[in-house]
C-alpha cells in the first residue's frame, strides 16, 4: 500500500510503485478532473500541484510523491471560487474543456508565485499546456484578469 | 420531409411512453384521466422532444448535437430560450438519447458535423420553444380565466398584462402538460430578439473549470475493466502469432483477447493495461501497405496530376484561352496527411449484457455507432442505450464512417461480458489513420495583356473520403467526390474559361473528414495561386481579388472589412509581411489578414485579423471563439502538421513529433462579424481554410519565397 495526501486527505492505494500519479488519481481515487493527453509530458493536460509546484502527473511515479501534498483541480477551491476559475468563466475560455484542468492548475501555480505576470511570464509558465481548440488568447486574458483580483489571495489553494 | 419528421416524433413519443416517459403520454394517448395521471406523476412539462420544464422552473433542453467545444450546448438552448421567453439562468442542458426525433434535419441520422448545427436547428428549435410558450400561456389564461391574447411570457413567467398577475413556468408545468400543442406557431421577428445576437456566456464553463465535466474517458462503472489494444503497425496488417505470457504476468492484467483490429489487454486500470499491451509479442503480416511511403505516394500523385481526371467543373475553353494568354503561370501544390489529434484520446465504455447494452462515448455519429455496435453484439440497435458524453475535441475524428473506436470496443465487451473501457494512447491516435487526405494539385492560369485571368486549369489528386462508405451515393457524382473539390470547383472569381478535374486514387491509408474537409486544401491552393497571379499581374492582391469578385458581395464585404481592420497597404518594416485570403465554406464567408515576421528563417505569426459573415448571429462570442479556434487549428497544420509514412509505418507518434501550436506562438487574433439578415450558417469550420494561404502569402510578402507545400516548417525561409 502506498500512502498519499491528495486535496487535504490521506489516501492509501494498492498499485505498482511505478504507476504514474495520473492513473492513481483517475483510476484508483476517482479524481477524473485531471486528464490524460499524451503520457509523455508534452501536453500538460495532467498538470497537478505537488507541494504547490505544477507537475506533470503522467510521468510522476506515485512512489516519488511520498508525503508531499497533491492538489488536483477538484481541490483547487471550494465551488470553483479560485480567481483563475472565476476569470476563466468571465472570459469564456473553455471550448471542449478537456485541457482546461491542466491550464488552470498551471495558471494557479504561476499566480501563487507571481502576482502580476507579464506576457513573457505567462508564455514561460503556460507553454507546456496544449489546447487543441486554440483558447490561448483567452487564457492569457483570463490570467491577467485573475492577477487583477489576486491581491490578498495567499496562493494556499494553489 | 415534414411528414417523416412527424412520424419519427410519434414513434419517439410512443417509445418514451412505453418506457414510462411520464408526461409524454399525455399528448398523444386518448383519455383525459390518463393525461392527468401522467401529469401528476411527473409534474414535468414536455411539449416536445427538446424541452422539459419542471415545477422547480428549471428548463432542461435535450440537445441533439454533440458538444465538442463548438458551443452547441449554449447556442442551441439559446434558440429555444428566445422563443420560450425562458429565464436564461434556469436553463440546463442534457445530452439527448439516440432517437429519430433527434436526427439531423437533413441527414436522416443523429449526427454532428459539417458546421450545420445552428443552421439546421434554427427553425426547429425556435418552433419548439414557441410551442411551449404558447402552451404555458394557454395554461395560465385558463387558470386566470382570461383571454390568452391578453397574456405574454417573459423571463420564465407568464404575465397577464392588464392586471400584472404572473405565474412562473414551473407553477404552470402540470397544467400545460395537459394541453394539446398548437398547430400554428408564429416565430418572432428577428428585430425583437432579446437573447439571440447577444454575447452569451457558455452554460458548460462552470463544470469545465472545476473538473466536474464528464468526458467519455471519465466514465467509471462498478466492476469496470480497462483495455488497451495493440493494433497493426501497418494499415491492413494481420496477426500471425501472439505471445502474451509476459503481458499476463503483469499485476492487474485480467485477460488478453484478440479482436479484429488487434489484441486487447484488459486490466483493472489503464496503467496495467498499457504495460500489458506493451509487453505483448505479436508477429504481424504487414500486407500490401508495407510498400507505402510518402515520397512514393507524392511521385505517383504528381504523375496522375499530369493526366485528365473526372471533370468537376468546366466553363468555356481553358485550353484555347491558355494558348492565347499574354502570360501563363504554372504551379504545383502539395499538402500532407493530417491527424485530428483531439486532446481527449479516443475511448469507449461498453456494458454488454445478453439482452441489452449501454455505451458511453464521445461521438459525433450516434445512429451509426449504435447500429455498428448492435451488429457486433447481436442486438437490435434499440436494445442499446448510447450515452453521448462531452467530447474532448472532435474535428471530424469522432464522426467515423466505420465507427472504428466503437466497433472494436464492442468486440472487447463481447469477449469480456463485464463493463469495459477501451482507451487509446496518444500514439494509437496519431498512428491510427483516418487522416485528412494527402493532396497534390497541378494548376495553370493565363492572364491577358492587362493582367486579368482568362483561363484557369486545376487538377486535384487525393483519396476520396466517402468512396466505399455509406455516404458514397449521396456525395459522389460522375466520379467526383464533392468533398474533394469543394472550394475549388466553385470559384467566386470571374474567370471565363475554367476547368477543374479530379483523380481519386485508392490507398490502404484510411482517410476522414478533418475540420473543414476539402476546403482545408482547396483554399490553400486557390488563395495562394490567386496571390501568384496578382503578383504576376503586378496588382495588389486585395484589389486583384476585389475586382474579380464582381457581384459576390458577401465575399467582398468580408475582404473589405478584414483589410480595413488589418491595415492593408500600410508599410511594414523589412522582414515583416502581410497576406490575405478569402474563402467561403459551410455557407459562411471568411477573410483573414495575417501579419508575419521572419527572423533568421524563423517564422512567427504576429497578428491575424478575421472578418466573418455567417448570417444572423446566435451567440457572437461563440462565433469569435470559433474563428480564434479555427485559426489556431489551421495555423498548427500550416506551420507543423504532417503525417508521413515510411515502409507503411507512420513516422509520427505523439506531440513531440506532431506538434501543436503553443501559447507562446499564439498570434493576436481579432474577429469582426459582418451584420447580416441572412439565415445562420456554419462557424465551427469556416475559420480554418483561409489561414494557411493568408500566412503563406504574408511569408511571400516578407521574404519573396513562395510556399507551395505544407507544412511551412519544411521550408528554408532564411533570406
Amino acid at each position: 500500500m502506498i500512502k498519499l495526501s491528495v486535496n487535504g486527505k490521506t489516501q492509501s492505494v494498492d498499485v505498482a510503485p511505478d504507476t504514474p500519479l495520473l492513473w492513481v488519481l483517475r483510476d484508483n481515487l476517482g479524481l477524473t478532473g485531471t486528464k490524460f493527453g499524451c503520457g509523455i509530458a508534452q501536453c500538460g493536460a495532467c498538470t497537478v500541484h505537488v507541494d504547490g509546484e505544477a507537475v506533470r502527473s503522467c510521468i510522476t511515479p506515485v512512489s516519488a510523491v511520498g508525503t508531499k501534498r497533491v492538489t488536483t483541480i477538484e481541490g483547487l477551491s471550494l465551488e470553483g471560487s479560485h480567481p483563475v476559475q472565476q476569470a476563466w468563466i468571465g472570459e469564456d475560455v473553455p471550448q471542449c474543456g478537456y485541457c482546461q484542468s491542466g491550464q488552470l492548475m498551471a495558471a494557479a501555480a504561476l499566480l501563487a508565485k507571481n502576482r502580476k505576470p507579464t506576457d513573457a511570464d505567462i508564455d514561460g509558465a503556460m507553454s507546456g499546456i496544449l489546447c487543441r481548440c486554440g483558447t490561448y488568447q483567452r487564457i492569457r486574458s483570463a490570467i491577467h484578469q485573475a492577477a487583477g483580483q489576486t491581491g490578498g489571495h495567499d496562493g494556499k489553494a494553489g | 420531409m415534414e411528414k417523416q419528421v412527424d412520424e419519427n416524433r410519434r414513434t419517439f413519443l410512443a417509445v418514451s411512453a412505453a418506457a414510462g416517459g411520464g408526461l409524454l403520454m399525455g399528448l398523444y394517448l386518448p383519455g383525459l384521466s390518463r393525461i392527468a395521471e401522467a401529469a401528476t406523476e411527473t409534474k414535468t412539462f414536455a411539449p416536445n422532444a427538446f424541452i422539459r420544464i419542471g415545477t422547480d422552473d428549471v428548463v432542461t433542453v435535450m440537445v441533439n448535437k454533440s458538444e465538442m467545444g463548438q458551443g452547441v450546448y449554449t447556442s442551441l438552448p439559446m434558440l429555444i430560450a428566445e422563443e420560450l421567453e425562458a429565464n436564461w439562468r434556469k436553463v440546463r442542458v442534457e445530452a439527448a438519447p439516440v432517437d429519430p426525433a433527434y436526427n439531423h434535419a437533413a441527414w436522416g441520422i443523429q449526427a454532428t458535423g459539417g458546421s450545420t448545427s445552428v443552421a439546421t436547428e434554427w427553425e426547429r428549435l425556435r418552433k419548439a420553444g414557441a410551442t411551449a410558450r404558447m402552451m404555458l400561456i394557454a395554461a395560465a389564461a385558463a387558470h386566470w380565466k382570461v383571454d390568452p391574447n391578453s397574456c405574454r411570457a417573459e423571463n420564465g413567467h407568464v404575465i397577464h398584462s392588464p392586471t400584472n398577475r404572473h405565474l412562473p413556468f414551473g407553477a404552470l408545468a402540470a397544467a400545460a402538460a395537459m394541453l394539446i400543442p398548437p398547430s400554428e406557431v408564429p416565430l418572432k421577428d428577428p428585430r425583437n430578439f432579446k437573447l439571440l445576437g447577444r454575447p452569451t456566456r457558455r452554460l458548460d464553463s462552470a463544470d469545465k473549470v472545476t473538473g466536474k465535466a464528464l468526458f467519455g474517458l471519465d466514465v467509471r462503472l462498478p466492476g469496470m475493466l480497462t483495455a488497451v489494444i495493440a493494433r497493426a503497425p501497418v494499415f491492413g496488417g494481420k496477426i500471425v502469432s501472439v505471445k502474451d505470457e509476459r503481458a499476463k504476468g503483469i499485476s492487474g492484467v485480467k485477460a488478453v483477447v484478440q479482436v479484429p483490429s488487434g489484441v486487447a489487454v484488459v486490466a483493472n486500470g489503464f496503467w496495467p493495461a498499457k504495460q500489458g499491451r506493451d509487453a505483448l509479442e505479436i508477429q504481424w503480416e504487414d500486407g500490401s501497405a508495407a510498400k507505402l511511403s510518402t515520397s512514393g505516394l507524392r511521385e505517383h500523385y504528381a504523375q496522375l496530376a499530369k493526366t485528365a481526371g473526372s471533370v468537376a467543373k468546366k466553363e468555356g475553353d481553358p485550353a484555347k484561352a491558355l494558348e492565347r494568354a499574354a502570360t501563363r503561370i504554372d504551379a504545383e501544390y502539395a499538402v500532407p496527411y493530417l491527424a485530428h489529434a483531439p486532446m481527449e484520446p479516443l475511448n469507449c465504455v461498453i456494458d454488454f449484457k445478453p439482452d441489452r447494452c449501454e455505451i458511453w462515448t464521445g461521438t459525433q455519429f450516434q445512429t451509426a455507432d449504435r447500429a455498428a455496435a448492435a451488429a457486433v453484439l447481436g442486438l437490435k440497435p434499440e436494445q442499446i442505450k448510447l450515452h453521448t458524453m462531452l467530447l474532448g475535441g472532435g474535428f471530424g475524428r469522432r464522426a467515423n464512417k466505420d465507427s472504428d473506436f466503437v466497433v472494436e470496443a464492442a468486440h472487447v465487451a463481447k469477449a469480456m461480458r463485464v463493463p469495459v473501457k477501451v482507451v487509446w494512447t496518444r500514439e494509437d491516435d496519431i498512428r491510427g489513420g483516418y487522416y485528412r487526405p494527402m493532396w497534390y494539385d497541378r494548376i495553370a492560369a493565363g492572364l491577358d495583356e492587362k493582367g486579368w485571368p482568362i483561363a484557369w486549369r486545376h487538377t486535384i489528386v487525393g483519396q476520396s473520403i466517402v468512396t466505399g462508405s455509406p455516404f458514397e451515393n449521396a456525395m459522389v457524382k460522375d466520379g467526383v467526390d464533392v468533398s474533394s473539390v469543394e472550394g475549388a470547383a466553385d470559384l467566386p472569381y470571374a474567370i471565363p474559361n475554367l476547368h477543374v478535374d479530379l483523380h481519386s486514387p485508392k490507398s490502404d491509408v484510411p482517410v476522414l473528414w478533418w475540420r473543414s474537409v476539402g476546403h482545408s486544401h482547396t483554399a490553400f491552393v486557390v488563395e495562394s495561386f490567386m496571390d501568384e497571379l496578382a503578383n504576376a499581374a503586378g496588382k495588389d492582391p486585395f484589389e486583384f481579388r476585389r475586382a474579380l469578385l464582381g457581384e459576390h458581395l458577401r465575399h467582398r464585404a468580408v475582404l473589405e472589412l478584414a483589410t480595413e481592420k488589418g491595415n492593408w497597404g500600410r508599410p511594414l518594416p523589412a522582414g515583416l509581411g502581410r497576406g490575405l485570403a478569402v474563402h467561403k465554406s459551410f455557407g459562411s464567408f471568411v477573410a483573414q489578414v495575417a501579419e508575419v515576421s521572419v527572423v533568421g528563417g524563423r517564422v512567427k505569426v504576429d497578428r491575424v485579423v478575421c472578418a466573418v459573415d455567417c448570417g444572423m448571429t446566435v451567440n457572437p462570442d461563440t462565433i469569435r471563439a470559433q474563428m480564434e479556434s479555427g485559426i489556431v487549428f489551421g495555423l498548427t497544420a500550416a506551420l507543423y502538421g504532417e503525417i508521413t509514412l515510411k515502409e507503411g509505418r507512420v513516422q509520427q507518434s505523439n506531440f513531440h513529433d506532431y506538434p501543436l501550436l503553443r501559447i507562446n506562438e499564439m498570434p493576436k487574433v481579432e474577429v469582426y462579424i459582418v451584420p447580416s439578415t441572412q439565415p445562420p450558417s456554419g462557424v465551427g469550420e469556416p475559420g480554418v481554410p483561409p489561414i494557411a494561404p493568408a500566412v503563406c502569402n504574408a511569408l511571400f510578402a516578407a521574404t519573396g519565397k513562395r510556399i507551395r507545400s505544407l507544412p511551412i516548417s519544411n521550408h528554408d525561409l532564411t533570406t
